[in-house]
């Protein structure tokens, strides 16, 4: 049958004004219903007419899940707090910079005011292939167009491809998981919260799915603890064009340094597989090394193990060995005076 | 600092330099007639017009590169309720032969591009159109449409297409010749396959250089080799760009005893109509064209687009106005794009790197449908820019199954400096020569030559101030400071310069002047320039109101509907406009003075020429009894003839005899055709500047700093040309940075067709204090002293940046553009160059 973009499909609205209204809503409805945080991925979707969900669950009329408040142990974010307002907030940006500046550099102004925390770390994968409309593994087909001889995997993954080689796009998920965020969750069986790297799923898992939210779920709101208010941040995006754009690669860390040596340290990349990565091994292995470029360097080698390039992705290898490097030893400033 | 957080420009030449000394209107800023509708959103384009009973109508655009409709299935589609009616390629009238401005005939070519078709040749060739009361029930219609193709072979990259066996993109050929005369002048599809041996050298990144069918040559080029103290010979591709309007080609169309109503964008008002009647095969008198915005053309416009007679012929059939919204996907598809070439270059220069000799070759990527000849223009503008005393080129154009190409700011212009100017930067590192001193030398000045000769003779250029803008540009760009700097790199960061000439064509002559003196005493000039956003729709005709002496507030600029009688008036293409429309606005304003100083003499006595204008009066020398200009125009309405409309000069076009007889008795109704001498062709130049800063660690890189220097002539309206040429600047800054196109060579389609995949830049792209400036040195050829200006900046923007960055990295990084990241970084760290050149669209 033919096929047309651009025209968003009939489907019933449904607006409710809290959470509890909005997650009967949700399991009422079960897989028909599509949750709308800010609309920057639903809109893509349903405009292109390859999701035709029957009801649409718009969650912005939802008071209680917006707004960022001060708990016993650091903040809580509710999902559907705008990404401009994490990117200004004053707490943040003095205890959590990792988040406010990953926030910043999201998308575009205009998408920041728009877009919330809930809906980035939510979102779809930006294959190219996907988004499109091929029937690939991710839209429950049988093969992968980005991962042949010829096909076009330049913004792809150098980790974690399992069939699909799509990475994840948020810019926030490298942030959280290195500030140990906790996302909240309403389930059908109450409350569950987990921690921000088991958020994510890659393809070995559900190869459909880039969370674990199932039908009925409902992201209410993400915890930061205090225990790394104040570390040594260190957040940087990789992109083409300066402005709304998606990563070509970024990398999150929190450190903590004692007498000059790691004591602590969280690191997480993005963009390099199909869900954020929390390199492990390099924090094991920096542990109780000195935070300089030395360490920097033996950490970017050390993260870049294993990677397998694609046909035209080779790039993504030094670009993460230097953003780890980076991430512990800091980067060598220029100091021309002129 | 200002509200926005910009910094007024600091350096010299900056916002304080004031241009058109000795004028009144010529030179300065003005708010025009149209800013306030602009910038309120009272503006209405295309989309923004409804009519009493309007439908919607959607296209089904062919999902594969190439295919014959075996079958279409309708039924389904056509029983839902809303659906009115399907459109498919059989009801598209043949398209009519044209007559060109000397009245010869232009036959349609069999391979010419229909708006819809039973043989697509890409993927996104509009195949159906749907019409229903919405669009909602359109798209439900389209997806109940079944069609039934057979798969042809197909070809995506022209080099395939060229080899040995390789797939032709229709099934009669693949290359397009130009026969000789007396042939027909279309160009002729044909096939050409090079053999093994020509591409021997692919495999290392060189482009193969078999058979082409363009070519010419001048001077000893073997003699300007044997000479030289360096010869280089490189390889570098240029990207396809799709013209992404912000405008997509929506139109909407209805008709009115037996008037065809056609709302749409245009580069070109008056020209449009013509076209309308040539794709519609109509009488042109039945057709209204009303296109009073147009939101952007750069070449994909320059008669509106071919797909908005669908619309007419929907509404035709129904009898209802239809309207036709085109999506930013659609618009990838059928919205016109550059083709890229792939150039080979050899160069010959001499120690203090003159050039001696050019041997050069390109490989157009064509595209569907018609023929681009931007590989020969590309050869024109680097035989002008770089005055090579020996040149050799041969160019051919390839039929592929990817979107159709048209002209695109600077033509083959752009491509040619960007594959020049890379090459030129090597050069002055190995002999050297500093690089502005390198482009000094090879710099064409005044009366200078181009292209092959002709029967003995080769065309030449009005003037050329080109060597004065380079230098006042090296020294407001502090050149040899920033050139001097060392080290170029220090931590993680390495910087460069850049720069970079750049010319492109700037002016025809030969179009009409058309205005009314109303018996109020308003000076009406009548406008049939597309106001495309240039607003040379309203500032040539500063130069009319210039000449009459009359002070701006009392003119009005009337436009944008073919039914308010315009006069004959060029295509805004090939950046003519400013220079064709304000000497033909010169000449109607210099033939009212004298109709005034006729009236005047029949009114109060005496001769013409005792008679002198000047403050909305045309009165006797040194005083004495004179008219207003109000009273003149009642005065002409009473002696009729010829000067209230009723008759009309010889001179000028028929169509503007047309518009004078329908304005007739309005008031002072004045014709003139531009007939001022004009020795040469005209062209514009820029001497381009950038510095740039690469982080060695992430291949990103920021544009620090940018200068374009233009010799324009004559500074018509200092805001709209700082707005030409800082944004076709960043135009040709876009093939640099990262605008592209990404295709599946196996399956033949693009998969990047939205904004955020195929990248264009953004306003945060550029440096924020981006600089321009004009030497304002009229050219001698025109009255008015006023060349154009659209299209000379594109490719100083691109090669600026390209040489700026090789100038930070090295030679040996990058040999295509776009250039990023990816290209910088694996080249970094393999220490030579990693993408294979002739390898696109990734």
């Amino acid at each position: 049958m033919a096929v047309i973009r651009d025209v968003m499909p009939a489907f019933d609205l449904l607006q409710p004004s809290s959470a509890a209204d909005a997650q009967k809503l949700l399991q009422q409805h079960g897989e028909e219903a599509w949750v709308m945080a800010g609309g920057l991925d639903s809109f893509d979707w349903l405009k292109d007419r390859i999701k035709k969900p029957k009801v649409l669950v718009d969650l912005s009329g939802i008071d209680e899940l917006k707004g960022i408040r001060t708990t016993g142990d650091g903040l809580e974010i509710g999902a559907m707090t705008t990404l401009t307002e994490i990117a200004n907030h004053p707490v943040i940006k003095a205890q959590y910079g990792v988040l406010s500046d990953a926030v910043s550099v999201i998308a575009s102004p205009q998408i920041r005011n728009q877009g919330t925390l809930g809906g980035n770390v939510s979102q779809d994968a930006r294959c190219w292939y996907y988004r499109g409309g091929w029937p690939c593994y991710r839209a429950g087909g049988n093969i992968c167009y980005a991962d042949t001889p010829v096909g076009r995997n330049r913004e792809h993954a150098i980790f974690g491809a399992n069939r699909c080689v799509a990475v994840h796009p948020s810019d926030a998920a490298p942030a959280l998981i290195a500030l140990d965020a906790k996302f909240v969750i309403q389930t059908p069986k109450g409350e569950r919260t987990v921690d921000a790297e088991d958020y994510f799923l890659g393809p070995e898992i559900d190869i459909t799915h880039l969370n674990i939210l199932q039908s009925g779920d409902l992201l209410t709101a993400i915890r930061i603890p205090s225990a790394w208010s104040g570390a040594k941040f260190y957040f940087e995006k990789v992109r083409d064009r300066n402005v709304w754009d998606f990563a070509l690669m970024n990398v999150a860390s929190a450190m903590v340094v004692l007498g000059g040596n790691i004591d602590r340290i969280r690191i997480a990349v993005s963009a390099v597989a199909p869900k954020p990565m929390r390199l492990k091994a390099v924090e094991d292995a920096v542990h109780g090394k000195p935070a300089d470029a030395t360490t920097g360097a033996m950490a970017g080698n050390l993260a870049v193990q294993g990677a397998v390039p694609l046909q035209f992705n080779a790039y993504k290898i030094p670009l993460m060995r230097n953003l780890v490097k980076r991430a512990i030893g800091g980067v060598q400033e220029a100091t021309w005076t002129s | 600092m200002l509200e926005n957080g910009r910094k007024e420009a600091s350096k010299p030449g900056g916002k304080d330099r004031q241009y058109g000394a000795g004028y009144k209107l010529i030179g300065k800023n003005y708010p025009t007639n149209d800013l306030l509708a602009k910038v309120t959103g009272k503006a209405k384009y295309a989309e923004d017009f409804r009519a009493e009973g309007m439908l919607f109508c959607r296209l089904v655009l062919s999902p594969v590169p190439h295919a014959r409709i075996k079958s279409v299935h309708l039924d389904d589609a056509l029983a839902i309720p809303g659906v009115k009616a399907i459109l498919t390629a059989d009801d598209i009238p043949a398209p009519a032969d044209s007559l060109n401005d000397n009245g010869t005939v232009i036959k349609a070519s069999k391979w010419g591009e229909r708006a819809l078709t039973n043989e697509p040749v890409y993927m996104g060739d509009p195949i159906l159109a749907v019409a229903a009361v919405d669009e909602l029930t359109c798209a439900e219609a389209i997806e109940k449409i079944r069609i039934d193709f057979e798969h042809l072979p197909f070809v995506i990259d022209p080099l395939e297409s060229l080899r040995p066996g390789g797939p032709n993109a229709r099934e009669d050929g693949n290359v397009w010749v130009r026969p000789e005369p007396p042939n027909p002048p279309i160009p002729q599809l044909t096939e050409v396959k090079w053999t093994e041996q020509d591409f021997a050298e692919y495999d290392q990144g060189r482009l193969p250089m078999g058979h082409a069918p363009d070519e010419w040559s001048l001077g000893d080029i073997d003699a300007g080799f044997k000479n030289a103290a360096l010869i280089l010979d490189e390889t570098f591709i240029t990207p396809d760009v799709s013209h992404q309007c912000l405008e997509p080609r929506t139109a909407m169309a209805y008709w009115q005893n037996g008037k065809l109503f056609l709302h749409s964008g245009t580069q070109s008002t008056f020209q449009t109509k013509p076209a309308i009647a040539k794709w519609m095969n109509m009488d042109v008198d039945k057709i209204v064209f009303i296109s009073e915005y147009t939101g952007g053309g750069f070449g994909s416009k320059i008669t509106g687009g071919l797909t908005m007679i669908i619309p007419a012929l929907l509404s035709k059939k129904l009898n209802a106005p239809v309207m036709m919204r085109i999506s930013r996907e659609e618009e990838h598809c059928i919205g016109r794009a550059r083709p890229s070439l792939a150039g080979r270059m050899k160069i010959g220069f001499a120690k203090d790197g003159r050039i001696t000799a050019i041997d050069m070759f390109t490989v157009c990527n064509s595209g569907a449908y018609d023929a681009q000849g931007d590989g020969a223009s590309a050869a024109r503008i680097v035989s002008l820019l770089y005055q090579p005393p020996a040149m050799r080129q041969r160019a051919i154009s390839v039929m592929t199954n990817t979107p159709p190409r048209s002209a695109q700011s600077a033509p083959g212009g752009m491509q040619g400096i960007a594959i020049i100017e890379p090459i030129l930067s090597k050069a002055a590192r190995k002999l050297g020569v500093d690089q502005v001193a390198l482009r000094r030398v090879n710099c064409p000045e005044g009366k200078a030559e181009f292209g092959a000769a002709v029967k003995g003779k080769r065309g030449h250029t009005t003037s050329c101030f080109l060597k004065e803008a380079l230098d006042r540009g090296a020294a407001q760009f502090n050149w040899q400071e920033k050139a001097a700097r060392q080290p170029k790199r220090i931590g993680t960061k390495a910087r460069g310069v850049g720069v970079s000439l750049s010319c492109y064509v700037g002016g025809t002559v030969g179009f009409d002047g058309l205005l009314v003196i109303t018996p109020q005493g308003r000076v009406q000039f009548q406008s049939g320039i597309g106001n495309l956003g240039t607003e040379s729709v309203i500032d040539v005709h500063r130069a009319g109101a210039e000449a009459l002496g009359v002070p701006w507030e009392v003119c009005d600029v009337v436009w944008g509907d073919t039914s308010k009688h315009l006069p004959y008036t060029c295509a805004s293409g090939g950046s003519q406009t400013t220079h064709a429309m304000s000497r033909a606005s010169f000449a109607v304003a210099n033939e009212c003075k004298q109709k005034l100083k006729e009236i005047a003499a029949k009114s109060l006595g005496g001769k013409p020429e005792d008679y002198e204008v000047a403050n909305q009066r045309v009165f006797r020398k040194g005083g004495g009894a004179g008219l207003s200009f109000a009273q003149a125009a009642q005065r002409a309405i009473q002696l009729g003839g010829i000067y209230d409309g009723h008759d009309v000069t010889p001179d000028v076009n028929k169509q503007t005899k047309a518009s004078v007889a329908n304005l007739a008795g309005q008031g002072l109704v004045v014709s003139a055709k531009d007939k001022y001498p004009h020795d040469g062709q005209t062209f514009s130049y820029v001497a381009s500047f950038a510095e740039v800063e690469v982080d060695v660690e992430t291949g990103k890189y920021h544009i620090l700093d940018f200068l374009a220097y233009a010799d324009v002539g004559t500074v018509m309206h200092p805001a709209a040309l700082g707005g030409q040429i800082l944004g076709r600047t960043t135009l040709g800054i876009a093939h640099a940075i990262g605008q592209k196109w990404v295709y599946d060579p196996h399956y033949g389609v693009p998969v990047a067709k939205r904004f955020y995949q195929n990248r264009p830049p953004t306003i945060l792209d550029v440096p924020v204090d981006m600089q321009w400036e004009a030497l304002d040195i009229p050219d001698p050829e025109t009255p008015v002293g006023a060349r154009g200006v659209g299209e000379p900046p594109v490719g100083g923007g691109c090669a600026a940046i390209l040489n700026a960055l090789s100038d930070a990295v090295g030679d040996e990084i990058f040999r295509r553009a776009p250039v990023n990241s990816d290209t910088i970084l694996t080249s970094l760290e393999a220490r030579r160059p990693m993408q294979h050149p002739l390898m696109a669209h990734i």
